[in-house]
């Protein structure tokens, strides 16, 4: 096969040989290429298929707006679906393959849909299979899913691995002044001109190379405007692309670090996502050739003008060789000189009949013409062209390419992230960026200027603009007019087909024709939302960034109306694709979300604990002695405490110190229990309710001295409580002097339970005096020591119904405390239990958790009528018996035996009476256990009407989606210990 | 009107497509209807045609301000499904589920229900009975649910993160008859079918004021002009409390927040059903559309606008929450994402109900789950409309719930409208 | 990203920050009606535009303030501290 490559041109390194696969063949580039020109250079046509009608696609661009040349890269679990070749850099070593192809792109057995694409025309899928073809008989889903299972086949463009990507990816953030987005002509004006104000400036280019579209011209070295940016200090970031401008000058950034190594150091990030904080954006994001829609205009061969001259001055590749170039514009012709100079034959034809060129008359120029058709399937043979006055085939050209340039679009879609809608320009055929009042400027072609000169001189204006509005100058500035051609464009979007069935692609890789758009608006999607939804047009992968304009201009065209009327669709960020992993940084995996552990979480594994997710943190759920079950092992860790002692880590409940003269009037209002007579040295269980007067929290209060004290909330709801506080305290009540700290972080705690508890403590605390039955009675606090100096604060708090103490120590103290505690207990063959021991010991008890209280529980469903004062006002306390809240039909918390002692139940079952077993259920069960004291399941939950009404009634547990029903005895939640003597000994 | 069928495309595909006609007119405001429905979203227009096909209303109007299904309709991750528990709730998302399993039909539109299966994970083993409770109030009002344990989850959905996730996946709750739809498509099936039974569908036509006589709405200034409604409903997701401040009637239990939605580029199948979970703080839901592409959302963005765009900081967290349980969507890019504004209510449940104004109800409040509501919606809301009175299922959707003390908060996050996602 | 201004840490990203709510509702005092307190907590203008409204700076300071913001463009006109005595100290310090 002969290379498509010529001597004497591109900015590659020839030096440099790099050896690829494509389609499991192996093929050469250099370095320098983009795997788009390499295949160019190997003279491949076909890189891919479209999307519906699977018509072979070449490449059409050699920028981000490609649509056509979408590849695989890479294999295994590095394998990346839908890559456009034109911005893919070569590497040694890579491989890439077609997609959306079998067996491959050359021939590719769903070409068959290209011959039936008369019967897909744009929304034909609403039309129809919805039932048994063909007058869609039937009921339900059924028929449509066994359709869609082909549908979803057939649709997709490169297929993923499926496996966890192995590459890392970063997340960086930086400030600067001005950003600057474009390394064009413009953007590297703006970017010296506020360099050299002073501004800290980073220039972001989404090429390797910074140039902008100077990269295509033959004589362009952007070596010295390299050191010149550098040496002003400016950051340049190139293979960056700014993917979305979001509020306050924050613009979203994708570095992509290592996609153009071979053999990457697995130690760098593949991609980087930053985060720039700008106090100013300039953009000069450029423009973007469009296309002309007309007969098979998507043949491999056809190409935009501007990429022809890219590939061949940049990359030294010739893309054709007998080249049609067509034209409504001046743009084309110094690439029409660098073709013909190169070698190739070219004609240009021009929409327009009267205009002056100057040209060295190396090429032929057809004035007055359009192309019409091209002949040809997988490659181009001949091109039919037309008269621009009177459409219709005049005559055949025989070529090997065609080039087209419809008109520039600027790159307003970082601009249109903002909600900025661009304003339709008649002179230039285009969209032009609107004025903003954010502080972003839009400088270049990408404000529609076509001249380098003009583009230079908008990027100083667009600096001046930048330190005007900073507030750094106050200098008058001027942005050049939009334009710069000698002779007016033309617009020409679509040369209509005579012919029935005419395939002019406006959407390249959607296939979306000139004949949908036209369908659209028959069936009356005739908005561009409406048109863009119906048709699919600008939602694949290039998001419309080379044919919307075209599917624009036919509607407007179709509705009699001019392009502004109709409008334009909302660009959304990000500019190009940005992948996942990147977004996501560094945040997977075990790192997904911060791991929060006690301090003596490792001591808690040393000794055997099996740990459980609570929240963020992990705690002790069971200590197994060898081959124990978590049920042998709860079970046992209960019966323990119960009998003689257990030590548990209860570090994880919120911890807040209150303090100032206001404390106790503050727990008297935020607690629905009175505060106000608590001593000094005591503490006491509170209720929180929320403003609506449901319950929000629960806890203990310590009063530790006068106008202190220290908080417990429960482990979940601890940032809540914390959060509440504060807003209370700092903008409902101002008067109240009150200072809330969290230090949860701060303390370590431990519960110590069971008839030994004190025996234990005793010989753990420097002074046993202090924590007699007297000296700290059941609700007692007291701030101590244990032995070897260590300052605690112990409360005599039971969770459990034994005796127990909850101890706290500093946290770098937490370790000492367990071996100090845990030593002794063992000699009272003690143990260490976890949360599903507490949670039986606590069941039990009738004790609520968050498992009852889900947020929609009143004081008095939970049972706990006489923890609400009626002598004072709280949170909560105006509307807590709103409405049906004070009904006494209302689900009040019970307890539950399985009436056959033997059964078990679960958390989640549903409670109904026995002739009814449907709907809502008269309750629920929330939290249940296998009873050590009782010897069998119980649960506490939920019922109507609450224990009077159904003590002597079985009901029934329903239980369908774990297969389980079962008759349920109500009892009191209170099953052990009712009269609370243990606690108390 | 063009029966819909592959009869009729076959047919237009041999004729060059030329005998398809409008899906719905273009009509001029009439001066009077009998009810004129503000908003030509999902629940407008199936409202309308409810009105017109189980109550017999045809002379009726539908205000739209742009474009029919603009608004969140064309903005959502398309996820129906029928999984709540709350009295009135489950009813009526129920019922809606069954519309939808038939609604292709109904509309002669296939708006390409997929009942792919629900599968909301669960990491803990109090989130399985959590859950549990919701599945089982389900199951006793006949609807389908079940759970699967960790071996049949990894067989059917063979690449979530089971090695090494921060929080380790124990199982799935699963609804089978739950899936996703084509958004669009709802929106134009209902609209062409309502048009078919006379509705006037009116585009570009934003309402400026309303005049008011003897207590009630009178007439409506639009920008086609003043169009008179006996009765009138609003359904304006996102918008109510502006419309409702137009009519002067003060505050709403309605905050406005906005919620981003993601798609991703078009790959081959790579997941066959709807995927959700939330857990250490993260929410996340997923769903390949049939174009290949990977729909993809999470929560709020945390703080009340109206701004149709999103931050990048719940990107970042949607993002991250992805690969958590997906790590292979590494490498897959994301195309495009952008946010719709949502009426978040004070309990997370929706209004259905009447108003202060007698000839004006209330359509509102559906949080971030309008989608899949929008076919019960417009039943019950029509029914309201046509009745004058609510439905059993919705009896308790209005405004005076708050004040009665009747609880239908599905997550039980209280008065905050933000934790309703 | 919304930039706050905070009055102690200075501009830091809207993700520090947890929106709070409506910063005008007056809360009625605890021994109000029900129906002024359902008034208070479950209705809302809910307003289109510029609104003044509560964020705790939940990972920096965690002073709650009231920022003046645009509910459609996320332009902010003010921040200060919600806490009157905190609005001294603040203004003081500068």
């Amino acid at each position: 096969m002969k290379t498509r490559r010529i001597d004497n041109y591109g900015k590659i390194n020839r030096d440099k040989i790099l050896s690829f696969r494509w389609d499991k063949k192996n093929y050469k580039g250099f370095e320098g290429d983009t795997l788009a020109s390499a295949l160019l250079a190997n003279n491949i046509g076909i890189v891919g298929r479209s999307f519906k009608y699977h018509r072979p696609r070449g490449i059409f661009s050699s920028g981000v707006e490609e649509s056509g040349a979408l590849v695989t890269i890479g294999s295994k679990d590095r394998r990346d679906p839908n890559v456009r070749a034109t911005t893919q850099e070569l590497y040694n070593g890579l491989e890439a393959s077609g997609q959306n192809a079998f067996p491959n792109v050359n021939f590719d057995l769903a070409g068959i849909n290209n011959y039936l694409g008369r019967f897909f025309a744009a929304g034909f899928y609403y039309k129809t299979f919805m039932g048994i073809p063909p007058l869609e008989w039937g009921k339900g889903t059924a028929i449509w899913m066994f359709f869609e299972k082909f549908i979803r086949k057939a649709a997709g463009m490169g297929s993923a691995s499926g496996l966890p990507d192995p590459d890392t990816y970063e997340h960086a953030h930086d400030f600067c002044d001005l950003i600057v987005v474009g390394s064009g002509p413009a953007g590297v004006a703006a970017a010296i001109e506020a360099a050299e104000k002073k501004l800290d400036v980073i220039l972001v280019e989404q090429d390797s190379l910074i140039g902008g579209n100077q990269l295509a011209e033959n004589d362009f070295d952007n070596s010295q405007i390299k050191n010149q940016l550098e040496n002003l200090g400016i950051k340049i970031m190139t293979r960056t692309t700014a993917f979305g401008l979001y509020d306050n000058c924050v613009v979203g950034l994708l570095e992509r670090v290592t996609d153009h190594i071979s053999a990457p150091n697995v130690n760098i990030p593949r991609q980087r996502f930053w985060t720039i904080r700008a106090k100013h954006i300039i953009v000069g994001a450029g423009a973007i050739e469009r296309h002309i829609a007309f007969n098979n205009n998507d043949i491999p061969g056809v190409m935009t003008v501007n990429a022809s001259k890219h590939y061949l001055n940049r990359y030294g590749v010739l893309t054709g060789k007998r080249i049609v170039i067509a034209t409504n514009n001046d743009s084309v012709y110094e690439t029409a000189h660098q073709l013909s100079e190169a070698g190739a034959n070219v004609t240009v034809l021009d929409s327009r009949t009267n205009f002056e060129i100057e040209t060295n008359k190396s090429f032929e120029i057809r004035k007055g013409y359009v192309p019409y058709n091209i002949n040809g399937s997988k490659k181009i043979d001949s091109l039919d062209i037309s008269k621009s006055e009177t459409i219709n085939k005049s005559e055949t050209i025989d070529c090997d390419q065609v080039l087209l340039s419809g008109g520039w679009s600027p790159a307003v879609h970082l601009l249109s992230h903002r909600g900025v809608k661009p304003k339709w320009d008649y002179n230039n055929a285009c969209f032009l960026p609107s004025d903003t009042k954010e502080n972003i400027t839009m400088v270049g072609s990408s404000r529609g200027l076509w001249n380098k000169n003009d583009c230079i001189a908008s990027g100083i204006a667009g600096t001046t603009d930048a330190l005007n509005r900073l507030g750094i100058s106050k200098t008058n500035y001027f942005f050049p007019k939009p334009g710069g051609w000698k002779n007016p464009i033309q617009p020409l979007y679509e040369v209509k087909y005579k012919k029935s069935r005419s395939k002019s692609f406006v959407d390249y890789q959607h296939d979306v024709t000139t004949d949908d758009v036209r369908l659209a608006h028959r069936e009356g999607f005739i908005s561009v939302e409406h048109l863009k939804r119906y048709t699919t047009l600008g939602m694949a992968n290039d998001q419309g960034k080379m044919g919307n304009i075209i599917g624009l201009s036919l509607m407007a065209e179709l509705l009699n109306k001019e392009i502004p009327e109709v409008g334009t669709t909302v660009f959304r960020p990000p500019y190009t694709p940005v992948s996942i992993g990147a977004l996501s940084g560094r945040n997977v995996g075990k790192h997904f979300r911060p791991l929060r552990v006690t301090p003596m979480h490792q001591w808690n594994i040393d000794h055997g604990a099996k740990m459980i997710e609570v929240g963020l943190y992990q705690r002790p759920w069971y200590y197994p002695k060898e081959n124990e079950t978590l049920s042998d092992s709860y079970i046992r860790e209960a019966s323990t405490v119960r009998k003689t002692v257990g030590i548990c880590d209860v570090t994880s409940l919120g911890k807040i110190a209150i303090q100032g003269p206001g404390s106790t009037e503050f727990l008297n209002r935020i607690y629905s229990n009175g505060f106000s007579k608590l001593q000094v040295g005591k503490a006491r269980y509170g209720i929180m309710l929320r403003d609506d007067g449901i319950v929000m929290d629960d806890g203990t209060s310590w009063r530790l001295a006068e106008n202190e004290y220290f908080m417990t909330t429960s482990t979940g709801e601890a940032a809540k409580v914390m959060s509440w506080l504060e807003e209370l305290l700092q903008t409902r009540w101002t008067d109240l002097n009150v200072n809330v700290t969290s230090v949860s972080e701060q303390w370590a705690g431990v519960s110590i339970a069971g008839p030994k508890s004190r025996e234990v403590l005793n010989n753990c605390v420097d002074d046993s005096l202090v924590i007699t039955n007297n000296k700290l009675p059941f609700m007692g606090v007291t701030s101590t020591f244990l032995k070897g100096n260590i300052p605690c604060r112990i409360a005599r708090i039971s969770f459990s119904g034994e005796l127990a103490f909850e101890v706290y120590v500093k946290s770098d103290f937490a370790n000492t405390m367990m071996d100090l505690l845990w030593e002794n207990a063992k000699k009272y063959d003690g143990c260490l239990y976890g949360l599903e021991a507490l949670g039986a010991l606590r069941v039990e008890k009738g004790h609520v958790t968050a498992a009852e209280l889900d947020g929609r529980v009143t004081i008095d469903d939970a049972g706990l009528s006489k923890m609400a004062s009626t002598k004072k006002s709280y949170i909560g306390s105006a509307m807590r018996k709103r409405g049906v809240l004070k009904n006494n039909d209302r689900e009040i918390l019970v307890g539950f035996f399985p009436t056959n002692l033997k059964e078990t139940f679960n958390a989640g079952t549903i409670v109904c009476e026995k002739n009814n077993i449907k709907g809502q259920g008269i309750g629920r069960i929330t939290s249940v256990t296998y009873s050590p004291e009782l010897g069998h399941w119980i649960g506490i939950g939920f019922v109507k009407g609450g224990l009077d009404k159904w003590k002597d009634t079985t009901l029934v547990g329903a239980d369908p989606v774990r297969n389980k029903q079962m008759n349920l005895k109500v009892v009191s939640p209170h099953m052990i210990d009712p009269k609370g003597e243990r606690m108390y000994a | 009107m063009t029966k819909f069928n592959a009869w009729n495309v076959i047919k237009n595909g041999l004729n060059g497509q030329s005998y398809w006609t409008r899906q719905w007119r273009d009509p001029e405001p009439k001066s009077s209807y009998d009810v004129v429905i503000i908003g030509g979203g999902l629940h407008g227009l199936a409202t309308a045609y409810y009105l017109a096909k189980n109550h017999n209303i045809k002379n009726v109007a539908v205000l739209e301000k742009g474009w029919i299904g603009g608004g969140n309709a064309g903005r959502n991750t398309t996820i129906v499904r029928s999984n709540y528990m709350m009295p009135g709730n489950h009813e009526f998302y129920e019922h809606s589920l069954k519309l939808w399993e038939n609604l292709s039909h109904e509309l002669n539109y296939n708006v390409m229900f997929s009942q792919r299966a629900h599968v909301s994970l669960f990491h803990s083993p109090g989130a399985k009975d959590s859950v549990s409770r919701i599945y089982n109030i389900m199951r006793l009002h006949g609807t389908d649910a079940e759970l699967w344990d960790l071996k049949t989850l990894k067989k059917k959905i063979p690449h979530l993160n089971y090695h090494n996730s921060r929080f380790p996946i124990l199982g799935a709750a699963v609804q089978k008859r739950a899936g996703n739809a084509r958004h669009d498509a709802v929106a134009w099936g209902y609209a062409r079918a309502a048009d078919t039974l006379g509705v006037d569908i009116l585009q570009n036509c934003e309402v400026t004021g309303f005049t008011r006589k003897n207590g009630n709405i009178e007439s409506i200034q639009t920008s086609r002009g003043i169009i008179k409604g006996k009765k009138i409903g609003f359904a304006v997701a996102g918008n109510t409390s502006v419309l409702w401040q137009m009519a002067e009637l003060g505050n709403l239990p309605i905050e406005s927040h906005k919620l981003q939605a993601f798609v991703s580029e078009a790959v081959k199948p790579l997941l066959d059903q709807v995927v959700v979970y939330g857990v250490g703080g993260a929410h996340f839901y997923i769903s390949q559309s049939d174009k290949g592409s990977m729909v993809f959302g999470g929560d709020l963005d945390w703080y009340k606008s109206y701004a149709q765009r999103g931050n990048l900081p719940m990107v970042q967290d949607v993002a991250e929450a992805a690969m958590a349980i997906f790590p292979s969507l590494g490498r897959i890019r994301l195309l495009r994402h952008w946010a719709g504004v949502m009426d978040m209510t004070m309990d997370g449940s929706f209004f259905i109900c009447k108003t202060p104004i007698s000839n004006l109800y209330l359509n509102a409040g559906w949080n971030y789950g309008g989608f899949k509501a929008s076919p019960a919606s417009g039943w019950y809301f029509a029914d309201l409309i046509a009745n004058e009175s609510p439905h059993n299922y919705v009896q308790n959707h209005n405004l005076e719930r708050f004040e009665k003390g009747i609880n239908i908060d599905e997550r039980g996050a209280g008065p905050d409208p933000k934790l309703h996602g | 990203m919304i930039r706050i201004n905070c009055p102690y840490c200075g501009e830091r990203d809207h993700n520090e920050f947890s929106y709070g709510g409506d910063a005008t509702i007056n809360y009625p005092s605890l021994d109000a009606s029900e129906k002024e307190w359902t008034e208070a907590i479950f209705f809302r203008k809910n307003i289109k535009g510029f609104q003044f409204e509560t964020w705790h700076h939940s990972n920096g300071c965690r002073m709650w303030l009231v920022v003046e913001r645009s509910t459609v463009t996320h332009e902010i006109k003010s921040v200060k501290p919600c806490h009157p005595d905190l609005q001294k100290v603040v203004k003081n310090n500068k």
